[in-house]
């Protein structure tokens, strides 16, 4: 392992505790969160000079964000892939500290998604028009059927079934009723029954598009948080152990003539990654993957190397995923989209809760964890989107 | 008499194929450099790039890639629709297109993946363009 990069490291985090918040503005949640994020890392606020925004907020972004922050940073980048920016933007963190451009770089996100009663999975009224629009808006596609046909066709293509699916939900809530803060957002969003589930509790809930039951979609939630990446001279002071950054791969994947919808950006992403972290992935501790659906996860575990493809079903059987499960990786130990929280762009609590489990922090703790994946999705999983892949090594 | 959100224009790319539309014919590309099928419309071929597409006229069928049932739809052009399958259709010509899956008398049944449909033309309550959508054959 002598040979894997030390070059950045995570050095600073935090997570916006709250899930429903109408008293702050996302700009505000931002700021204090890269605050807070900076006072976890023993940094100051004039020591950052990387910023790296999604263009959220209320006017964010290359142009907004540094000026609402007063801060003067030398890299300035407004990666925005939907909810796999924070995973873009952190490998390019890890280049920019590499060539020296910058040493202190900070991601942050901010959203109000949930008291603003955002309608994100199902449709709303477009009026804008472009090459894409015109040919989809007749139709009555909505977000949760675009992943939702990934789902029918994994079924067909490879015979995995709605229980093999709902496993994923059941694993994810166990973790979730062991966060206190994954808790209250199921109580602040007025969930029926803030409890472990079954697979039965899943396949019995409302279907939203089939085969996609509501247990198996995210929640619409507020919040955000921060993170401070540092070159190696500086994570060498932080008050942290720091969560090094060993490996990373982008790609894209979009609706294409005769393509294979059950097959993600991340089936390109990962290779490169792992390559870069020279690591396989059945040394991997923790996958940290963007659960909007429980098809996301099904079809990334397997895109990511975990498994065979078409046979997620199998690796997630009988709670095997669980962080108190020895033998095998433990997945999204802080609850996940699923029952945790999901704002809308989740890439950066992956990233948070991967360097919980590298530092000993997480409310799911697996004892001795030393490395992570976390996989961020943007965009839609049956459409167009894009994947991002981060590994994460401690000392 | 169904409602549908229309397409919105000027949309360059768009624009032939729904003008097509009107005269019920399904179109889509084919490069005249590299024999590249280009769907959905655009200026360029997506394979090599070429500028020199021919627009050619579908024979309308198909088979379901595969597809899902909307039962929750805010938009109030769906909201009250019930149940509806949308679904991605193979024409035979080699193009994936997005439409519904009509004329079943259960979508949460009777649709499945490889389903062979064909396509009809939906006429609207309001708006100049019937939509193309697919009733398995
Ligand atoms: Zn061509």
């Amino acid at each position: 392992m002598a040979s894997q990069s030390r070059t950045a490291a995570i050095v600073g985090m935090y997570e916006w505790p709250k899930r429903l918040d109408r008293d702050v503005s996302a700009m505000q949640i931002k700021a204090a969160s890269i605050a807070k994020a900076l006072e976890d890392a023993g940094l100051k606020w004039s020591d950052v000079d990387g910023l790296y925004d999604a263009n959220d907020g209320e006017g964010g972004g290359g142009l907004g964000l540094a000026p609402y922050l007063g801060l003067r940073p030398t890299v300035i980048d407004t990666t925005a892939v939907g909810g796999s920016a924070y995973e873009f933007q952190t490998a390019h963190a890890l280049a920019d500290i590499a060539s020296g451009k910058c040493n202190v770089a900070v991601l942050s996100y901010g959203s109000k998604a949930a008291s603003q009663r955002i309608p994100i999975g199902t449709g709303g009224a477009s009026a804008a028009s472009n090459w894409q629009s015109n040919m989809e808006n007749p139709y009555g596609h909505t977000l949760v059927s675009s992943y939702a046909m990934v789902a029918s066709r994994h079924m067909h293509q490879y015979g995995s079934t709605p229980e093999q699916l709902a496993e994923i939900a059941v694993t994810t809530r166990y973790h979730a009723m062991r966060n206190p803060q994954a808790v209250q957002a199921m109580n602040d969003l007025q969930f029926q029954g803030v409890s472990e589930v079954s697979i039965e509790d899943v396949l019995e809930s409302r279907m939203i598009a089939d085969p996609l039951h509501l247990l198996e979609c995210c929640m619409v939630s507020d919040g955000g948080g921060a993170l401070v990446i540092a070159s190696a001279d500086v994570a060498r002071n932080t008050r942290k152990k720091p969560v090094w950054i060993i490996g990373s791969g982008q790609a894209t994947k979009y609706r294409e003539n005769k393509g294979d919808i059950t097959t993600s950006a991340a089936a390109q992403s990962a290779p490169i990654a792992f390559g870069e972290a020279q690591v396989r992935p059945d040394e991997i501790d923790i996958a940290m993957i963007y659960d909007s659906f429980t098809i996301t996860v099904a079809v990334m575990l397997e895109d990511l190397g975990f498994c065979k493809k078409g046979e997620f079903g199998d690796f997630v059987a009988g709670g095997r995923l669980r962080f108190d499960r020895p033998g095998a990786l433990a997945l999204n130990t802080d609850g996940g989209g699923l029952s945790s929280n999901h704002p809308g762009m989740r890439g950066l609590f992956l990233l948070l809760e991967a360097t919980r489990q590298l530092r000993g922090e997480s409310t799911a703790q697996v004892p001795g964890a030393r490395l992570a994946v976390a996989h961020g999705n943007g965009g839609y999983l049956g459409h167009t989107h894009c994947g991002g892949t981060i590994i994460l090594a401690a000392d | 008499m169904p409602n549908r959100p229309m397409p919105v224009f000027p949309e360059p790319d768009t624009q032939a194929f729904w003008e097509a539309a009107k005269r019920h014919e399904l179109t889509y590309q084919q490069c005249n450099s590299c024999r590249g099928v280009v769907f959905t419309p655009r200026a360029h071929c997506t394979a090599c790039g070429s500028l020199d597409l021919a627009t050619k006229v579908s024979r309308g069928e198909g088979e379901v890639y595969t597809y899902s049932v909307v039962r929750q739809n805010r938009n109030p052009s769906f909201a009250d629709l019930g149940a509806y399958a949308v679904a991605y259709i193979d024409l035979d010509e080699g193009f994936r297109m997005l439409s519904n899956v009509v004329g079943v008398n259960d979508p949460t049944k009777d649709v499945h993946c490889g389903q062979r449909v064909r396509v009809e033309w939906e006429t609207q309550e309001s708006g100049d363009y019937p939509i193309p959508v697919f009733r398995p054959i």
